[in-house]
């Protein structure tokens, strides 16, 4: 029905970085926001990126999503290089209420990208009524997305992203700008379709502990110019539950770790350099 | 309430000047007593109004058209701007009444001179606010039509109405203009027009019939801001709509 290329494989390559690199020029001199990062995302993984603020991760989110030239290094999605926004890749923002057309309804915002797709129409009714659903907004798909509240907004940005089934979908700090209650809803709506929908999710955010309970891998990268300090494999079950998964001690000894990766890359470690605070040069593998 | 203070006017001009005995200034009454005769009673409608007003519609469209076009090929177009400025503030400073004589040259004094006149002075609020606003567009909204592949000809109706509300100030401000030039085009070296009809009631001392051409002035004027903002209404709906939300907080 689409010309994009079929899904890849549970557990295929999905996405690569490779060294990459990213140097802002201004007239006021060049600023180094990410130094050298390689990773590998395979395909039906769920991700996180955690990092001090500041550590480049948007930067990291827009040369992936096509949106920002590279300075150095390649970004490859499903084999192919991005050289600008690629197909099979859907990105969600944190600032939802930009993000969304304020004179199009819930229903049109959704429906925008699959017109642009050529798709036909029971087909793209079919598709917006599915990922309202899924997000629990079928109901107010006749409104304007000015008349909702923050969380439900950002509902709606979930839908039209995932409407357009995409192989893999990127989140840059998608609830940061929501309330507690509102943010823990979502993480499980986010979980839920990743499960159901069996896509590549690479997620973006400053919470540690949000990355946990999301993520199956978390990457910690250091402050700038960024590289990556570990990558982090979650051993929790993955039936996750706000209450239990958040009170397991195996989440307590992750978050103890990351937060001590964390509050190291703001003191300004790095693997090259070593621990400023133990003068020890360590060595990574 | 909004037509209070219009009617506590009208009762105040009516009341002293009564029994005014200026020439310049006849009393309200008699004014008022002789507009029928005045507009409705010759061919004034079909030969002055009507052709006014068509001009005036014309030289609005052309320069909304002309305006926008623009505007969205030079707000789009970092090089395009840096070019455009600075010949875009001469002009932009040039008053466009002077432009009558220039104009005449080239044109003539016929429909087209008054036209392009109209047009000169009007096209540059909306220019500048249109560049303005294509600028202005959200970053986050830019990146998400870049990010969904959003082709073209969709991209630029996106374009257009992320800019509309700063499209629509340009506009607002282009239509007041537009109806000052239009009288003033019509007060050189014309014979028909609403322009015409009151320096021509001026020069033969018709005072009476000349206030009531005033008073068809401003009531064109406040009926074309009525249409103005009935429009305005229905296409930036979901501005109002979504600068509400921001102040009442979501």
């Amino acid at each position: 029905m689409t010309d994009q290329p079929s899904r890849r494989p549970s557990g295929a390559e999905m996405l690569r970085v490779e060294h990459l690199q990213k140097t802002y020029r201004s007239a006021q001199g060049e600023t180094e926001a990410i130094r050298d990062l390689t990773f590998e995302v395979r395909a039906g993984e769920m991700v996180c990126i955690v990092g001090p603020s500041g550590a480049g991760k948007t930067t990291l989110m827009r040369c992936i999503s096509g949106l920002l030239p590279a300075s150095g290094g390649e970004v490859t999605l499903e084999g192919r290089r991005v050289s600008g926004p690629p197909e099979g890749i859907a990105v969600v923002f944190q600032e939802y209420a930009r993000s969304l057309f304020p004179w199009l309804t819930v229903r049109e915002n959704v429906e925008l990208p699959l017109k642009e797709m050529r798709l036909k129409k029971p087909e793209r009714q079919r598709r917006v009524q599915e990922s309202l659903d899924a997000v629990g907004l079928a109901d107010v798909s006749d409104a304007y997305p000015w008349q909702l509240s923050g969380g439900m907004q950002q509902r709606v940005a979930i839908a039209r992203a995932v409407a357009c089934e995409p192989h893999i979908l990127l989140m840059d700090e998608p609830f940061a700008a929501v309330d507690a209650q509102t943010r823990a809803d979502l993480e499980d709506l986010v979980r839920q379709l990743w499960h159901r929908l069996g896509m590549t999710l690479l997620f973006v955010t400053h919470d540690i502990d949000e990355s946990i309970y999301l993520g199956q891998r978390v990457l910690v990268l250091s402050g700038r110019p960024t590289v990556i300090l570990e990558d982090v494999r979650i051993d929790l079950p993955d039936e996750r539950d706000q209450i239990v998964t958040r009170s397991a001690p195996e989440f307590a000894r992750l978050r103890t770790h990351i937060y001590d990766l964390v509050r190291k890359a703001k003191k300004g470690y790095r693997p090259e350099l070593g621990d400023p605070e133990s003068d020890v040069v360590t060595e990574l593998t | 309430m909004v037509l209070g203070l219009p009617t506590v006017l009208v009762i105040v001009w009516w009341v002293t000047s009564e029994r005014a005995e200026s020439f310049y200034f006849p009393p309200l009454s008699e004014i008022v007593g002789l507009f029928g005769k005045t507009w409705f009673e010759s061919d004034r409608i079909t030969h002055d109004v009507l052709p006014s007003i068509s001009r005036l519609l014309i030289a609005y469209g052309l320069a909304l058209v002309i305006g926008v076009a623009l505007g969205v090929a030079i707000g789009l177009s970092r090089a395009l701007r840096a070019v455009t400025e600075p010949v875009l503030e001469f002009f932009r400073a040039v008053p466009p009444p002077v432009l009558v004589p220039v104009l005449m040259l080239f044109l003539g004094i016929g429909a087209p001179m008054k036209i392009w006149v109209i047009v000169f002075g009007t096209v540059w609020p909306i220019l500048l606010n249109t560049i303005e606003g294509v600028r202005a567009f959200d970053e986050v909204l830019r990146d998400t039509v870049k990010s969904y592949r959003i082709g073209p000809r969709r991209r630029l109706g996106i374009i257009l109405r992320g800019a509309s509300p700063q499209i629509v100030t340009g506009a607002r401000q282009a239509l007041a203009i537009a109806v000052i030039l239009m009288v003033l085009s019509e007060m050189f070296a014309a014979n028909e027009g609403l322009g015409y009809t009151v320096v021509f009631f001026q020069r033969s001392f018709a005072i009476p019939e000349m206030w009531t051409g005033i008073i068809v002035l401003g009531l064109l004027g406040v009926i074309l801001s009525l249409i103005f903002r009935l429009i305005e209404r229905r296409l930036l709906f979901w501005y109002h709509g979504q600068r509400q939300s921001q102040r009442g907080g979501n």
